[in-house]
């Protein structure tokens, strides 16, 4: 309710630009399963602009798709040269970030997007992360090398223009997903703009979870830890065994 | 070929993982040490999490430890009494160890932690068998044989509680055993390391026990410590990878075995100057990893 009255200011103050254009949406798969040989996986999120009445020329529109990982707390920890050696120092508690964060655009962000509408949605990714209260001064930092680190690892990433947009209509970009994902709901946003100003957004979630095998471990190793740990134990003195006993048998 | 591990939640190809189990099992073949100490940076190097490849290595040593001890009884090489006294000290330091390790994880230092342990231990270790190894070396290249190395009668002689050990030929008081038992295991929880490579020198030079005896007897007791600590780090952390466990032990048990036919065409002196080599290696690359300034000085950890 409080989105759709938000919304609905928002489409006032964006003026007849862009007034009745909805977004319709397409995903290539509903879910993300992980399984034995997962190794990652593209998203196709695809779509197209729904409006009644032709495009207005004057203004620039803008698509934005952002899919989020689930979100937890986390410790960014500082080194600094103590004694002779690198050591952990300072830290900085982060309430929330999301475990993953992909910003795909059909343009430089700062084009199609105006800081405040930012601020409001959320959308870039130094926006996505939340913290508060910092006990060091240098917190900036922090969240910088949060994400610097997450970027490295291929579980933050900006994708400014890798999403097409066709006869200003039709959109469609593909997600990469790295293979150290972490199980959740995926929170899938698509937002629509035009000069700036977000004038539809359209949410969608992709969970993503182990089956099989993965699965079955992973539920065994959390929720029996004790009947898990004593089967690691068997399997390892069997291999050990067998091992010895294959190998002393082709010596004979 | 890429395999998806469901505790450390990360695709791993498994070839690479076999081949690190399979070296390792060589050089633990070799000189009947674990290995741990090499699999658990080697791990961290690819990218497993520190805290599933302390845990995971554990439980691949209890294999190659089940593995490698077979060979042990069928030679009469394990003084099981011993390994009892030496288990009694190792598995209260397992649970101080984790202990420690726990309080270290929420204050941020484990890492340096575990690498200055590495880094005294293995120094320190590397380089008293290389100095006695070479010495030995050196004598028996030497016409007219070697000067016989007479059993001292330190400090360690004068002890109370003394006990006779009779396959290691020993009697002595049972209080150095369960001190080195105690520290190897406080090593292994925290390092998730069998502390073969500790154990096996603090054995032959402080305790005096044949070395004959000393590796299949520390196998022995570093199946129980090993295994006891697998099972609190599945209970407490969960953090048990039963595949990459799966996937280095076939490697490592392979590996092993090779490691044991070179080894039994060296010569003691060349295998423990090679096995000294091997420890100041990996002693000298952990501390430069201290002393260099790192590209990332930011880390990450979960939040609790």
């Amino acid at each position: 309710m409080k989105l759709r009255l938000a919304l609905l200011l928002l489409l006032a103050l964006a003026g007849p630009a862009g007034a009745d254009e909805k977004i319709v949406l397409g995903l290539s798969q509903n879910s993300v399963t992980i399984s034995t040989n997962f190794d990652g996986e593209n998203i196709l999120i695809f779509g197209a602009v729904n409006r009644d009445s032709p495009p207005p020329r004057d203004s620039l529109m803008g698509v934005i798709i952002t899919v989020a990982g689930p979100e937890s707390p986390l410790t960014v920890r500082q080194k600094e040269h103590r004694f002779g050696i690198w050591i952990n120092t300072n830290s900085v508690h982060v309430d929330s970030a999301p475990s993953y964060y992909a910003v795909a655009t059909t343009a430089p962000l700062s084009l199609i997007l105006k800081e405040i509408e930012d601020v409001r949605y959320k959308i870039s990714i130094p926006r996505a992360i939340r913290q508060v209260g910092a006990l060091v001064t240098n917190s900036q930092d922090y969240t910088e090398a949060l994400i610097r680190i997450r970027q490295k690892s291929g579980l933050y990433q900006v994708l400014q223009g890798s999403v097409t947009l066709d006869q200003n209509t039709l959109f469609g970009t593909r997600i990469p997903m790295p293979s150290n994902l972490v199980e959740g709901d995926y929170k899938t946003r698509i937002f629509l703009t035009r000069n700036g100003q977000v004038i539809d957004e359209y949410d969608t979630t992709i969970p993503v979870y182990k089956v099989g095998l993965e699965r079955w471990l992973y539920n065994l190793a959390h929720q029996h830890a004790y009947l898990y740990g004593a089967l690691s134990l068997v399997i390892a003195v069997l291999a050990g065994y067998g091992a010895s006993a294959i190998f002393e048998r082709l010596r004979r | 070929m890429y395999l998806y591990l469901p505790i450390a939640e990360i695709s791993v190809n498994a070839f690479l993982i076999l081949g690190i189990g399979g070296g390792v099992g060589i050089l633990s073949g070799m000189f009947g040490v674990g290995g741990g100490f090499l699999i658990t940076p080697l791990l961290f190097f690819i990218g497993i999490p520190p805290a599933v490849a302390v845990a995971t290595s554990t439980n691949q040593i209890v294999a190659s430890s089940v593995s490698a001890l077979m060979a042990h009884i069928r030679r009469r090489t394990v003084d099981f009494f011993m390994g009892s006294v030496l288990l009694v000290g190792g598995l209260l330091g397992s649970a101080v160890g984790i202990v420690i390790f726990n309080f270290l994880k929420s204050r941020g230092q484990v890492d340096l932690l575990v690498n200055i342990s590495y880094v005294v231990l293995l120094g320190a270790v590397g380089s008293l068998m290389f100095v006695e190894s070479l010495g030995a070396l050196i004598r028996a290249r030497r016409p007219g044989g070697a000067p016989p190395v007479r059993k001292r009668h330190g400090w360690v002689h004068t002890l109370p509680f003394k006990v006779k050990f009779r396959v290691s030929g020993l009697y002595i008081s049972v209080i150095p055993p369960i001190i080195v038992g105690f520290l190897v295991g406080m090593i292994s929880a925290i390092m998730g390391v069998g502390g073969g490579f500790i154990m096996v020198p603090a054995m032959i030079y402080l305790l005096g026990i044949p070395t004959k005896v000393v590796i299949g007897t520390q196998l022995f007791q570093i199946i129980f410590v090993t295994g006891f600590t697998t099972m609190l780090q599945a209970v407490t952390n969960h953090a048990v990878d039963m595949v990459l466990a799966l996937l280095l032990l076939l490697g490592g048990a392979v590996g092993a075995q090779i490691g044991a036919r070179i080894g039994t065409r060296m010569k003691a002196e060349q295998l423990r100057i090679l096995l000294a080599l091997v420890v100041l290696g990996v002693c000298v690359k952990l501390g430069l990893g201290l002393v260099l300034k790192p590209n990332e000085l930011f880390s990450l950890a979960s939040a609790v």
